[in-house]
């Protein structure tokens, strides 16, 4: 009888994955979009900060930003402390704080996308919709946002992938908890800790590599459409 | 009524300026770097002058003094914008309906299906703005503007990146608007033509200062004004009735105490329309000349000689009331003795009259 090609170890694995991925980038959309506005438009003191502070997951050591985090948001972490007191909510070693993570080192990808589209927004479709009788929050929602959309969409995608890829940082944050916080990523490592287990590690690479080129192509695939849509062709 | 006051510097150029535009069709006109277009964006609210007062049909939207500045949503403005500003990803009917989901209920005087009907714009509802020619574009733009329900229309240029056939096509429109449009308009251009034909009023800039305003035919006609207009665009805008269609395709026309024969124009006789007749067209003669293949010839007093710095004069005519111009060589002037008071005669070929100086008929 053939072996099943995943045990429910790496099938709980790839489905906490593509759930940590999915709500780090739902909850870091908003966010990402009011930030890459204000980079991209508006002028106030402390712009170069903040872009320099979205940016610095990029390039710090992601152990680094996973003990940042725990000291941060562990339970007895200043912001972790007072999130569990008021609204009940804990990140430290359970799979919000695997999303938590993902969402922090998935950011600075998604925010430049978004700042990107922006930029190429026209301003002076922006400025005709405010002739024709629109407020600035109406401009935004009904012109500016839409003209964006491609970036946005194209930003998500990313950001999706690279949360399903993230590694340094969760296991730092929220450790290797297999059903609670072991992502496709941590299951590997984990594998590759014991001898003969290079087989079910290999099939976790290989789905690790199709979901993060079928990503990409969906990505690419629907910032076409999108840009299509919205040049009106 | 519209009446503006401003000042504003922009480093090494500064606009300082008032006037006021009465109903109908108020042209800005001057060479580009003159103002034009900051005046018409500062009453549109994209630029807000250093000082100033704007007001439009008894509001006030910009009195610097007072500290009130109307935020561009809330002026009740319809731009038309020179390059069109459709939104893309809009279909031609959620652009046109844009500016009127904003309007108040009591000032729509506008329906979609009447603006439709005006502009022709029936087959381009469902397509996008990026499958529209030129002419289309521009179409869609005054349409969305004049259905927003604007106290005023303000233009920039419409028909300046448009070519001769869709101006053509575009032109008649905005005939119609001050005719019957019952808001002022106020138009940037830099096209004699178009004043010829459009203007009500016109206010002429030169580095961001009126030089002139007035009636259309008292500008244009006036040679004080006509180096700050450019020499070759001098010329004066005579007011014309259709008498008769002639079988070799020619049109015959009153104007200016006499008459004219000019290409086909497709109007009834009857109609009253303008023609705009170039200085540079216009020969003088002391005698009724014979023997020419020039078939309009009108008798005209020398009012005025302005003799510029180089080798030409304009003359100022009276021609059955009205104002001619007629540009010369000094030289002509001197030897034929032009003064004001002198009789003679104007020559003018009728090819020479091109179609874009030939208005649509006027209502009577």
């Amino acid at each position: 009888m053939a072996e099943p090609w995943f045990g429910p170890a790496e099938w709980q694995a790839i489905a906490l994955s593509l759930k940590v991925a999915a709500y780090a980038t739902l909850f870091s959309l908003p966010p990402a979009v009011l930030v890459a506005h204000a980079l991209a438009r508006w002028r106030f003191p402390g712009r170069q900060l903040l872009n320099g502070l979205v940016h610095l997951p990029l390039v710090l050591p992601p152990v680094v930003t996973g003990y940042l985090l725990l000291l941060a948001f562990g339970r007895r972490g200043p912001v972790g402390g007072f999130l569990e007191d008021c609204c009940n909510l804990v990140f430290a070693f359970r799979w919000t704080g695997a999303a938590l993570a993902a969402a922090v080192m998935a950011f600075p990808l998604m925010v430049r996308a978004i700042r990107l589209s922006i930029e190429a927004v026209d301003q002076r479709l922006e400025e005709a919709a405010g002739t024709l009788g629109a407020s600035r929050p109406w401009v935004f929602a009904t012109v500016t946002l839409p003209l964006m959309a491609p970036g946005i969409v194209a930003g998500a995608i990313l950001a999706f992938a690279k949360a399903m890829g993230e590694f340094g940082a969760t296991i730092t944050f929220v450790s290797n908890i297999p059903g609670q916080t072991q992502t496709v990523p941590s299951a590997i490592y984990a594998l590759l800790q014991v001898p003969g287990q290079e087989t079910a590690a290999g099939r976790l690479v290989l789905v690790a590599i199709v979901l993060a080129m079928g990503a990409l192509l969906l990505s690419e695939w629907l910032g076409q459409r999108v840009a299509a849509r919205v040049a009106g062709r | 009524m519209l009446s503006v006051s401003l000042r504003h510097s922009f480093g090494d150029f500064a606009l300082d300026l008032a006037f006021e535009a009465p109903p109908g069709l108020t042209v800005l006109f001057g060479r580009s770097g003159s103002g034009k277009t900051s005046v018409i964006n500062a009453v549109a609210g994209l630029l807000t002058p250093d000082a100033g007062r704007i007001s439009v049909a008894g509001r006030t939207l910009l009195d610097t003094e007072a500290r009130l500045n109307l935020p561009r949503h809330r002026r009740r403005i319809g731009y038309v914008f020179q390059d069109a500003r459709l939104f893309p990803h809009l279909s031609v009917r959620q652009n046109l309906l844009y500016g009127q989901t904003f309007a108040p209920r009591h000032a729509r005087r506008e329906s979609l299906d009447r603006i439709v009907a005006l502009l022709g714009l029936g087959p381009l509802l469902d397509r996008r703005p990026g499958a529209l020619s030129g002419g289309e574009r521009a179409r869609v733009a005054l349409g969305r503007a004049l259905l927003s329900a604007p106290d005023i229309l303000l233009a920039d240029e419409p028909l300046a990146s448009l070519d001769d056939q869709r101006r053509a096509e575009i032109m008649p429109h905005f005939e119609r608007l001050r005719d019957e449009a019952g808001i002022p308009i106020l138009y940037v251009s830099h096209s004699v033509p178009e004043v010829a034909r459009l203007a009500t009023t016109v206010v002429v800039l030169r580095a961001g200062r009126v030089i002139a305003t007035g009636p259309a035919a008292e500008v244009l006609g006036d040679p004080a004004t006509a180096p700050g207009l450019g020499i070759r665009a001098a010329g004066a805008v005579l007011s014309a009735r259709i008498t008769q269609h002639h079988d070799d395709g020619l049109t015959e026309l009153a104007a200016g105490g006499g008459r004219l024969f000019l290409p086909r124009i497709t109007a009834a006789p009857g109609s009253r329309l303008r023609v705009r007749i170039a200085a540079q067209d216009v020969i003088l003669a002391l005698h009724r000349p014979e023997g020419l293949s020039a078939l309009n010839i009108l008798p005209v007093t020398v009012t005025g000689v302005r003799a510029g710095d180089g080798p030409g004069a304009l003359i100022a005519l009276d021609a059955g009331g009205e104002a001619l111009l007629a540009r010369v060589t000094r030289r002509s002037a001197d030897a034929m003795g032009l003064a004001p008071g002198t009789s003679c005669y104007a020559v003018m070929k009728s090819v020479a009259i091109a179609p874009d100086d030939i208005g649509g008929p006027e209502p009577t």
